[in-house]
């Protein structure tokens, strides 16, 4: 019987995935279009974005200045920019194959890793920049889910990063498998209460949760302020506006080795993405939260509570956000200091909105997102500006945001049915 | 002389559903050609084809005998077609003449609306047709009868001689219900045509000069009132033998189960809506609430069912005290409850089909150990209601939004009547559903009274109420005017009471029906 163990577990696995695929195709609206269109999304920003980093090379202007004496020069310029920026696009975010293939025949034959780790750098620091990513991602498709709109998930990074800080560098004399779990637990803790502030007067007064999150923003960052630049409450001694290293009992273990910044804190984003699938779709508490984003109407008639619910939904996303901040604490800086959330919180919005607000499609979303910021260092080596990432992230969003869009430059026939669902509260999706 | 509309062979297919078949319609002038159909025969199709919403695959339209392409309402309503929506298209702020010329201004110098011009029209088309109505009155201070004068005005504006009316019987008194028809015969005396679409066979019966009956896309055949009869009309709607009335044994009446003392309920607006309601429902009994919509009713639902705050007064539900209980309470104390608004309060429409069966009982057993879902079980109850309630469906997973209306409410009939029930609240369990759904869902509240079950039934339709009620109470503007025998109640009665014209005594209103009756007030 044992023989059968693995065979159990495969098939096992094979039915979870099974049940992904009808949830995403339930939930989202056809498997075709929850992918078909974010990568036509995708691919036509690349080509928008093309064009500006075209014109924004004066090489390339003045070729197309000359452009009758010399059209082919015109364009083999255009090319070379185009192919040597998104070579470093790619290079700097997953890594220079060749390289990676010689440092690993280094490593095989003299056993030397300082190659290896050379080469997997780029891909390291992309996944090392998806964590918060993920964490703050499901944190606003959590949000959504109940019909929230969680804007305040950058203070909550901060505050959960505190938190976590504080013990971090505060509580000492306990071996790191207490330190560890203590400090991210807090950290997650902190966002929860931060962001149930938001949730509960959403509840009780019908305050709405765009505002007052985004007021909770500022809050954070002034707090965050006051925090860092007192010596008596988390700055440092010297005044600089920091907090002090925290113990190394409280690193999230970086996984290979330095200087690899690749750490615990991937593999735990991937598992707490998990767990909000399985909170989402198979509890009972998922199913009031996403009742509640769905149809309040129809939640309230079927006896849930709207206002339980939008606090419980608010201080879960805080929590992932919080955990988000706790990650890079533990993971990645080790201390707080001024900008240390470089605006996670605001692009995980548009990050949950790419993944359609579901767990696997955040993931995804967050590991292109990590993918783009790593890059982007690259190509700014080469002088093509930072910017232009930004801009593609802007119209990945804009075409996943109008998918008529993306339909009508493909010419992809709509499949109408006939009674179409409309999400009149659709952010959430 | 050519047929005034013609439709030749219109075909159009949307994924999975072939909703119009090569149909073939005319309208000749002059006349009121009701089209007849179940909900999903493909009426409405039909008509948005006419109005430009849709393209035809297939098919051609002609108007006069002249072949015509309809893109857009725009196009529609140049080529003289005008639609009287079943949900007004009015600004209740403006004022009726404003809402005439809105989108057709007249104006001086281009720039300043010349309100007088309009107003002119307004009454000299008002003057012709019988439409009477105040060019000068508020939109928002007019009856709902009113409102919809305006709305014939505003496409008679646009000089419109084809004029299609979407159900426009739907939220009127039968008193407006008979203005309406004297209105629609002076519009075709004066030369226009009209398409009168209607799930209704009774007002087909007096109004129509033809009616051409459409079943599953495909037209079953065009007839005239006085060669058919309703029961055909029926049987060609549904395709098999109808049953139009409902056979149901004396109640048995049982202890009280609803008991509501001088309740008080505001609206969204916070206006009084329910003004001191006093009534009880026994077991074994169906207590039918008449009344044009907007009395009152919906609010009294809500707050019946913990969805609205009770202003004062009581509600006791099986002796126990529900004045300000939650919805859950009062759910789990033997509640159920068919929303009026079910895409709207009843299911959550994204959602695949079994979690609306279970939306109320997700937390429960079998249905959830402590706070985890049992998949399993849930599939299993769902196969089994969607068995037994005859739920048309490809699958359980399906999103509810695809089923019709008339499978959409069996779910939520599922879903009520799979668990033990003392009192039901139906507000209008029928509304907009085709003839074999109604007969479906009568039948089933009828057996839930044989099985002791208390029932509230809310209906604008009086037929429905005369049909099940054991006793009817008829509200007006939140008040209930009167409580009566069911067999001692007549439709003239009845439609002078909803219309508020005369009511009966108090002593009627809480006694139940072994009480000596007192007919006139």
């Amino acid at each position: 019987m044992r023989e059968r163990e693995p065979e159990k577990r495969a098939r096992g696995v094979l039915k979870a995935l099974q049940q992904v695929a009808k949830e995403t195709v339930l939930g989202i609206g056809g498997l075709r279009e929850a992918l078909f269109v974010p990568f036509l999304a995708i691919l036509t920003a690349l080509i928008i974005s093309g064009l500006f980093i075209v014109i924004s090379e004066p090489v390339v202007v003045s070729a197309y200045a000359n452009f009758f004496q010399s059209p082919g020069y015109a364009l083999s310029v255009t090319l070379t920019t185009l192919s040597s920026a998104y070579g470093a696009l790619f290079r700097g975010s997953i890594g220079d194959p060749k390289e990676i293939y010689r440092a690993l025949v280094t490593f095989s034959q003299v056993g030397d890793a300082a190659p290896l780790r050379y080469a997997l750098y780029p891909i390291s620091e992309s996944l090392t920049t998806s964590v918060p990513y993920i964490f703050a991602g499901l944190a606003v498709a959590l949000g959504f889910r109940c019909g929230l709109f969680n804007i305040g998930a950058e203070g909550q990074i901060l505050i959960g990063g505190l938190a976590s800080v504080w013990v971090g560098y505060n509580i000492t004399g306990f071996p790191w498998f207490i330190h560890l779990p203590l400090a991210l637990v807090v950290g997650a803790l902190a966002g929860a209460l931060w962001s149930a502030i938001a949730g509960y007067l959403k509840a009780k007064t019908g305050a709405h949760e765009v505002i007052n999150t985004i007021m909770m923003n500022y809050l954070a960052f002034r707090l965050s302020d006051l925090l860092l630049t007192d010596p008596r409450l988390m700055g440092r001694p010297t005044g600089t506006p920091m907090t002090p290293q925290i113990l190394p009992t409280a690193y999230l273990p970086r996984l290979l080795g330095s200087p690899l910044r690749f750490h615990a804190g991937f593999f735990m984003a991937l598992g707490v993405a998990a767990l909000v699938y399985w909170f989402l779709w198979k509890t009972t508490l998922g199913f009031e939260i996403r009742t509640v984003g769905a149809n309040p109407d129809a939640a309230r008639y079927a006896g849930m509570s709207v206002a339980k619910n939008f606090v419980l939904a608010m201080g879960l996303s805080g929590a992932l956000a919080g955990l988000a901040g706790a990650n890079e604490v533990l993971g990645v800086t080790h201390f707080v200091g001024g900008g240390f959330s470089p605006g996670y919180g605001f692009d995980s919005i548009a990050l949950a909105l790419l993944g359609k607000s579901h767990p696997l499609g955040v993931v995804l979303a967050a590991l292109l997102f990590g993918t783009l910021r790593a890059g982007a260092a690259k190509m700014q080596i080469l002088g093509i500006p930072i910017d232009i990432i930004q801009i593609l992230q802007a119209m990945i969003i804009m075409f996943i945001a109008a998918p008529a869009l993306v339909r009508l430059i493909y010419r992809l026939k709509v499949e109408r049915e006939v009674t179409e669902v409309v999400f009149t509260r659709g952010w959430g999706g | 002389m050519p047929p005034v509309l013609e439709l030749r062979g219109i075909t159009k297919a949307f994924p999975g559903v072939l909703a119009n078949d090569h149909i073939d319609f005319t309208l000749e002038k002059g006349e009121i050609h009701a089209l007849l159909g179940e909900n999903g025969a493909g009426k409405t199709t039909l008509m948005n084809i006419l109005y430009g919403l849709y393209t035809p695959d297939e098919g051609e339209i002609l108007i006069r005998g002249k072949k015509v392409e309809i893109h857009s309402p725009g196009d529609a309503i140049a080529q003289g077609i005008g639609m009287v929506h079943q949900h007004f298209m009015l600004i209740p702020v403006f004022t009726v003449t404003e809402n005439v010329m809105l989108g057709v201004e007249s104006t001086n110098y281009r720039v300043f609306l010349n309100r007088r011009q309009a107003a002119e029209r307004v009454s000299q088309i008002s003057e012709q047709y019988g439409l009477r109505v105040d060019p000068e009155a508020y939109v928002q201070d007019l009856p709902v009868g009113v409102r919809q004068r305006v709305e014939i005005i505003k496409i008679l504006y646009r000089e419109a001689d084809i004029l299609v009316l979407d159900e426009p019987t739907a939220v009127l008194t039968p008193q407006e219900v008979k203005e309406l028809f004297a209105v629609m015969r002076s519009l075709v005396d004066e030369g226009k045509s009209i398409i009168f679409i209607t799930h209704k066979l009774k007002e087909v019966m007096e109004i129509a000069d033809r009616i051409t009956v459409l079943r599953d896309g495909r037209v079953v055949g065009t007839t005239k009132p006085q060669e058919t009869s309703l029961s055909e009309l029926a049987s060609m709607m549904v395709g098999r033998e109808v049953i139009l009335t409902v056979d149901k044994k004396p109640p048995r009446l049982g202890e009280v189960v609803l008991e509501v003392k001088d309740l008080r309920v505001r609206d969204d607006r916070g206006d009084l809506a329910v003004k001191g309601v006093s009534f009880d429902v026994r077991a074994g009994e169906i207590l039918g609430v008449a009344g044009v919509q907007g009395n009152g009713q919906t609010e009294l639902v809500e707050a019946l069912t913990g969805l609205r705050p009770v202003e004062s007064g009581e509600v006791h539900i099986l002796g126990g005290d529900t004045t300000h209980a939650s919805p859950r309470q009062i759910l789990e104390k033997g509640v159920a409850h068919v929303p009026e608004d079910r895409q709207g309060n009843g299911l959550v429409l994204s959602y695949p089909l079994l979690d609306n069966l279970v939306l109320n009982t997700y937390y429960l057993p079998p249905f959830a150990d402590s706070i985890i879902i049992q998949e399993r079980a849930i599939i299993a109850a769902a196969k089994e209601r969607v068995e037994r309630f005859d739920i048309r469906t490809p699958s359980i997973f399906v999103t509810t939004a695809s089923l019709s209306g008339g499978n959409q409410q069996k779910t939520i009939v599922a879903r009520e009547f799979s668990r033990p029930i003392r009192l039901l609240i139906a507000a209008q369990p029928t509304r907009g559903l085709d003839v074999g759904s109604i007969e479906y869902i009568h039948e089933r509240l009828i057996e839930k009274r044989d099985e002791d079950t208390a029932i509230l039934l809310v209906s604008p339709e009086l037929d429905e109420i005369l049909t099940l009620a054991d006793r009817i109470a008829v509200m007006y503007e939140g008040e209930i005017v009167a409580i009566l025998p069911a067999e001692e109640a007549t439709r003239e009665e009845l439609g002078l009471l909803m219309a508020g014209a005369k009511r009966l005594p108090e002593t009627l209103t809480t006694q139940p029906r072994e009480k000596e009756a007192v007919t006139e007030g």
